[in-house]
């Protein structure tokens, strides 16, 4: 018996398969495009390859993120919230906060002791203190995006960054360029001004020990360093935190057969 | 230019360095227009100031001393070092739109990197003011986005716009996310002066409720780069209900009113 989460996001789409015991037994990503039906199939078909399982042995599906009701095989479709808590609280059982940076959304919420999402706040109006700041850093400093997190730590002097707008950002960014500041100087102050906005969006749901972060943003380790530091006290991030509401999706999808059958019987 | 308009003792200079482009002007104590230059601002904006103000020496055969005053204007007017002094383009887009259309009582200005609305007075003179420089939705940045992904010209978006029945709703008017809502419209099939209307009518609903905070009180006078976007001037007299004063000098209106400061100072009155 298997089951599946499928986080369609704005940036990617990530799949999770678990058994049931809830062991992550496959998982695949790929980037969002238009197609979402092909783009859904695919990553699809390519976790649940990955262990030889067949499409029958999933017994439930649940999707999840932006474009959760566009995967036409589904059983059912929960928020990103929904899932990331459950997931957050499965991971971190003392999760009180969750923080969740995606491509296109920032995300701040409280769950409670059944990693239920109690209240939220979301940012999903502008790309300020999104994931997508970050890629548009990344090319405008002609740099790797998976070299962004790494470089980052290596900052001695970082540099404010004051502009909001990830478009405006740009001439910023070049000016410090060309006024010759060290690239990982630049990105650490990316990481920073993204963290200030984050804290903040987490301050308007109560701040409230421990913090779990998750989405694509949290593999970056300059960011997770930047966000220690602002809040003085450590947060937790799970491996892999970009498949983290996925999987709890996946989870969910289990809870949800289990009882379904239970029901039945 | 005419020639007797050479002739003249007193040639002042406006120079307006905004964020994208570096617009110059040269002035003669008739308020006559001698010569004008746009060159883009590029990253070093220092050198910008100087190439514009070379440019209109080399167009006139004028020297330098032949310039009896320069005002600097716009983002980067404490780069014209060269200048006898800086006035903030809030003042000079009032005093220009004054200048060529007397009646205006407020001024929309639309730049590269920002968005102004402004209530004048009688005179020309500033009353209040209101800003985005904090995000880039209604800049030229914003719509050179749009233009890249729509894969046509920054001059053809507008006029396709204009072809637009049905106008595509957007959920976002982040310059980021309207890439990606553009480029998904597309690839739903939809036609792309549809797509751009919705982009020129969202970004108007945003300018307006920028003005709406200083007041609009007609004449209303439509200066910067984005005023020569057709769909722009379309969209915001349709969302404002009114006609706007354009003119093909309002992407000059800056440097006109910084020449315009230029001549009062060197002639010590009011012109």
């Amino acid at each position: 018996m298997y089951f599946a989460g499928i986080d369609v996001g704005s940036g990617r789409t990530k799949v999770v398969i678990c058994n049931e015991k809830g062991d992550v037994t496959g998982k695949s990503m790929r980037k969002t495009h238009a197609n979402f039906k092909k783009l859904v199939e695919e990553t699809f078909e390519e976790a649940i390859a990955q262990n030889g399982i067949k499409r029958e042995d999933i017994k439930y599906i649940i999707s999840t993120g932006l474009g959760r009701y566009s995967v036409p095989f589904r059983d059912f479709q929960v928020t990103e919230l929904t899932a990331g808590g459950f997931a957050a609280k499965n991971l971190f059982p003392e999760t009180k906060c969750v923080l969740d940076i995606g491509a296109q959304s920032t995300r701040a919420y409280k769950v409670d002791e059944k990693g239920i999402v109690r209240h939220f706040k979301v940012n999903d109006k502008c790309a300020a203190g999104s994931g997508s700041f970050i890629v548009k850093a990344a090319k405008y400093l002609e740099i790797k995006l998976e070299d962004v997190g790494r470089l980052s730590l290596y900052s001695q002097d970082p540099v404010p960054i004051s502009s909001i707008c990830a478009v405006l950002a740009e001439s910023e960014i070049i000016n410090h360029i060309t006024e010759g500041k060290k690239v990982e100087d630049i990105i650490r102050g990316i990481h920073d001004s993204l963290s200030d906005r984050a804290i903040s969006l987490l301050k308007s749901v109560g701040i409230e020990e421990e913090i779990t972060f998750i989405g694509g943003v949290a593999v970056q380790d300059g960011m997770v360093a930047s966000l220690q530091e602002k809040l003085g006290k450590k947060i937790n991030v799970p491996d892999d935190p970009e498949f983290t509401v996925a999987y709890g999706a996946a989870l969910l999808a289990k809870r949800r057969f289990l009882k379904l059958s239970e029901a039945k019987v | 230019m005419a020639e007797n308009a050479l002739n003249d003792k007193v040639i002042v200079c406006g120079i307006d360095v905004g964020s994208t482009q570096t617009k110059g002007i040269l002035l003669n104590s008739e308020k006559e227009i001698v010569e004008k230059v746009l060159i883009p601002t590029g990253a070093n904006v220092q050198k910008a100031a100087e190439n514009a103000f070379e440019e209109l020496l080399k167009k006139t055969g004028l020297t330098r001393s032949d310039i009896k005053y320069t005002v600097g204007t716009g983002y980067g007017r404490y780069k014209v070092t060269f200048g006898n002094t800086q006035i903030t383009e809030i003042s000079c887009h009032a005093k220009g739109a004054h200048f060529v259309f007397p009646n205006t009582r407020t001024v929309i200005d639309m730049g590269g990197q920002d968005t102004k609305a402004i209530r004048v007075g009688e005179k020309g003179e500033v009353i209040d003011f209101s800003m985005n420089d904090k995000c880039a939705a209604g800049t030229g940045r914003f719509l050179a986005a749009c233009a890249d992904v729509a894969d046509c010209s920054l001059d053809e978006i507008g006029p396709l716009s204009l072809k637009g029945e049905k106008p595509a709703r957007l959920t976002s008017v982040c310059t980021v996310f309207v890439e990606s809502e553009i480029m998904s419209y597309l690839a739903k099939g939809e036609k792309l002066e549809n797509i751009l209307a919705g982009v020129h009518r969202a970004i108007a609903a945003r300018t307006v409720s920028l003005v709406r905070r200083v007041g609009v009180v007609p004449e209303v006078t439509f200066t910067g780069g984005v005023s020569k976007n057709i769909g722009m001037v379309r969209a915001l007299e349709e969302t404002l209900g009114l006609k706007l004063n354009v003119s093909p000098l309002s992407h000059f209106m800056g440097a006109i009113g910084a020449a315009l400061f230029a001549l009062e100072r060197a002639l010590g009155r009011e012109v």
